[in-house]
């Protein structure tokens, strides 16, 4: 495992907030995935050691939260809300408007890596809907005009990154 | 007549220009003064204002408060525990989302007031994991309460002790059920616990007693902190004290939260004066009036409901006053306070299916009626929209429903069943139709829901 020297100081840091190390398993998988990008075998043993408990105890958490994913995703996630006041207002169809976007299916990477484009259930902002998260911020009222501008962004951000990563 | 004003009193400053999210804007504004208040006086006082007050939860049963508070196990000489149930995930609800991200310090400041009156030494708020925002705002106010003397090692210099940390879910429903997210906080599947014997108040986190309650539950506990349990049961009516946030979402001109005093608005002024009606050229169809589980409405109905003196009264959807007890009546529930409207451009099978995609989804799989159920009413429902209905398909859906209901380790069988019931109970006529109309080849016009 190799994690950033912060992210192990923020582990060590959060064990302390639980009476019971095993308490800290969540907060360790997130920690590890936002560091990682993804829960490797060797993360859930890594855990495990860290906290004490068996492999199995790790993985079977890993296995059921929604949140968490064993193999790595693209570069930007973007989650769009399936549920239904979201989807009375046409999130399926902003949903459908980001896969062509990027050329990709529901749950898929995109050809060029860069995306992951997800249905998610209900964000608890239905009164806003169609809502979508990008990474980790909300956007609102997300009609399909809304979510060609937003792919749009991402795209020119990619490349701005590919430019500065190849200069 | 028109509607009552709204009375914001949890939401006094949501959305208000110039009101940030951190301490010291909140203190400008008066905060912390009723904690300072309220520990100078016994805490067992704190209790009893709480139960006077009638204050019922925000996160979905409408359970008193008090109630809840009287039965937490202090004689068992353990720890007891506080948790926050920040898990927001009843589809149609979204106003916890508004207090943690605009004003956290008044829920930390209602935690806080609740340990002191329960004796709790540590408390958690159990966050969903999709509101890594609000996580991170929280984080950030717990640590400037800290610093102030707010909370942590001597609250106000009175050597009293109460930590709080935040801890984030990982995308499953089911944590927001007290009991998963117990399981969940342990660093376990969110596998609810059979209750008895794992009622919170005896044998919660850790085997401890344990206190769970909704963000805006101890908001109002803040609130009645302030002014007395007396004068919060004068707000709302009877047995439905104080005010409610209302979520409405779907096909109104105006979706939104609004804060009114229970039961002094009814569910039409609320649709049609509040949230400006249908939108233009459509009509209302129906109303889930708390959250998704809640039993559907369809307009049109009526409830013969009785009054006190023995006599009955008629009442049309639109005169439900929006308080827990005439929604039971009705035969649904204020639950969580998420109103979902739809109206005539929605075909029913289609929303049901969506929900049940729902519920398949979130079904923790513990128990064989739930697991088994929520996923074959999923792919009933799926089916009939994609690939063709049978006249039968109402009758079977029914069947699958009313097997689970009631045979369940926890009420997420209940919140499964209920829309399957109710749809198809109300709008059996689209369920039967459904298997004369060929599965529809959507227009390009057309909203899926499925
Ligand atoms: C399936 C299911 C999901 C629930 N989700 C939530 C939730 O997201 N937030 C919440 O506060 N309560 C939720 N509840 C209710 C909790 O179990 C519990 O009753 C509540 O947190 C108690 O707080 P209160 O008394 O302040 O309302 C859920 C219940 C069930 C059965
Ligand atoms: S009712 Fe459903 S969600 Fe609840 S414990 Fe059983 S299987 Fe799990
Ligand atoms: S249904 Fe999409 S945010 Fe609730």
């Amino acid at each position: 495992m190799n994690l950033q020297p912060a992210t192990l100081q923020k582990i060590d840091e959060v064990i302390t907030h639980y009476p019971v190390k095993r308490s800290a398993t969540l907060p360790l998988l997130h920690l590890i995935q936002e560091d990682a990008g993804h829960i490797s075998d060797a993360a859930i043993e890594w855990v495990a050691a860290k906290l004490e408990l068996q492999p199995i105890n790790v993985y079977e958490v890993v296995t059921f939260y929604p949140m968490f994913r064993r193999q790595p995703i693209g570069r930007r996630h973007v989650k769009v809300c399936r549920t239904l006041s979201c989807a009375l207002l046409g999130g399926y169809k902003t949903c459908a408007t980001f896969e062509a976007e990027f050329n990709t299916h529901r749950g898929e990477v995109s050809p060029d890596g860069e995306v992951t484009v997800e249905f998610v259930e209900c964000l608890a902002s239905c009164g806003t809907a169609p809502v979508v998260m990008i990474d980790d911020t909300l956007h609102e009222k997300v009609d399909c005009a809304r979510a060609k501008a937003l792919a749009a962004q991402i795209k020119a951000e990619a490349k701005q990154n590919n430019v500065a990563s190849s200069g | 007549m028109p509607a009552a004003a709204q009375r914001r009193i949890i939401f006094a400053h949501i959305d208000e220009p110039g009101y940030t999210n951190d301490l010291a804007c909140y203190l400008q504004h008066g905060g912390y003064a009723v904690l300072r208040r309220s520990m100078a006086r016994p805490p067992a006082e704190l209790i009893d204002e709480v139960k006077k007050s009638g204050l019922r939860g925000r996160g979905g049963a409408g359970f008193p408060c008090g109630v809840k508070w009287s039965l937490v196990d202090r004689k068992s000489g353990k720890p007891i525990y506080l948790i926050v149930n920040a898990d927001e995930s009843e589809p149609g609800t979204f106003k916890d989302r508004y207090i943690i991200h605009q004003d956290p310090h008044q829920l930390i400041e209602g935690v806080m007031i609740s340990c002191f009156a329960n004796n709790v030494k540590q408390a958690y708020i159990y966050i969903r994991g999709e509101f890594p925002e609000g996580a991170r705002i929280l984080e950030r106010a717990i640590a400037e309460a800290r610093a102030a003397g707010f909370c942590g090692p001597n609250v106000l210099g009175t050597g009293y002790a109460c930590e709080i940390y935040v801890h984030r879910g990982a995308g499953a429903y089911i944590c927001g059920e007290e009991t998963g997210l117990i399981e969940s906080l342990e660093g376990k599947r969110p596998y609810p616990r059979i209750k008895p014997p794992f009622f919170p108040a005896v044998l919660g986190l850790y085997q401890c007693p344990t206190i769970v309650n909704n963000v805006e539950t101890l908001c109002h506990v803040k609130y009645i902190a302030d002014v007395g349990g007396d004068a919060y049961a004068k707000i709302g009516t009877p047995n439905n004290t104080g005010t409610r946030l209302l979520c409405v979402s779907g096909h109104v001109q105006k979706p939104g939260y609004y804060e009114y005093e229970v039961g002094k608005i009814t569910l039409g002024e609320l649709l049609y004066e509040v949230c400006g009606g249908p939108l233009p050229g459509r009509k209302f169809k129906a109303i889930i009036p708390g959250g998704s589980s809640a039993k559907i409405l369809r307009m049109g109905e009526t409830f013969a409901l009785k009054n006190k003196d023995g006599t009955t009264r008629q009442l049309a959807v639109e005169d439900i006053p929006m308080d827990f007890d005439t929604l039971a009546a009705c035969g649904t529930m204020g639950g969580s306070g998420g109103v979902i409207v739809m109206d005539d451009s929605v075909n029913m099978v289609e929303a049901l299916a969506n929900l049940n995609a729902f519920y398949a989804h979130e079904s923790c799989g513990q128990c064989t009626p739930c697991r088994e159920g929520s996923l074959w009413m999923k792919k009933i429902t799926t089916r009939m929209v994609h690939a063709g209905a049978r006249s039968e398909d109402g009758a079977l859906l029914k069947s699958v429903a009313d097997q689970i209901a009631g045979r369940t380790i926890c009420a997420f069988g209940e919140a499964c069943a209920w829309p399957t019931q109710s749809f198809v109970a109300k709008f059996g006529d689209e369920f039967k139709g459904a298997a004369e109309t060929k599965p529809s080849t959507k227009s390009d016009h057309a909203i899926e829901l499925v």
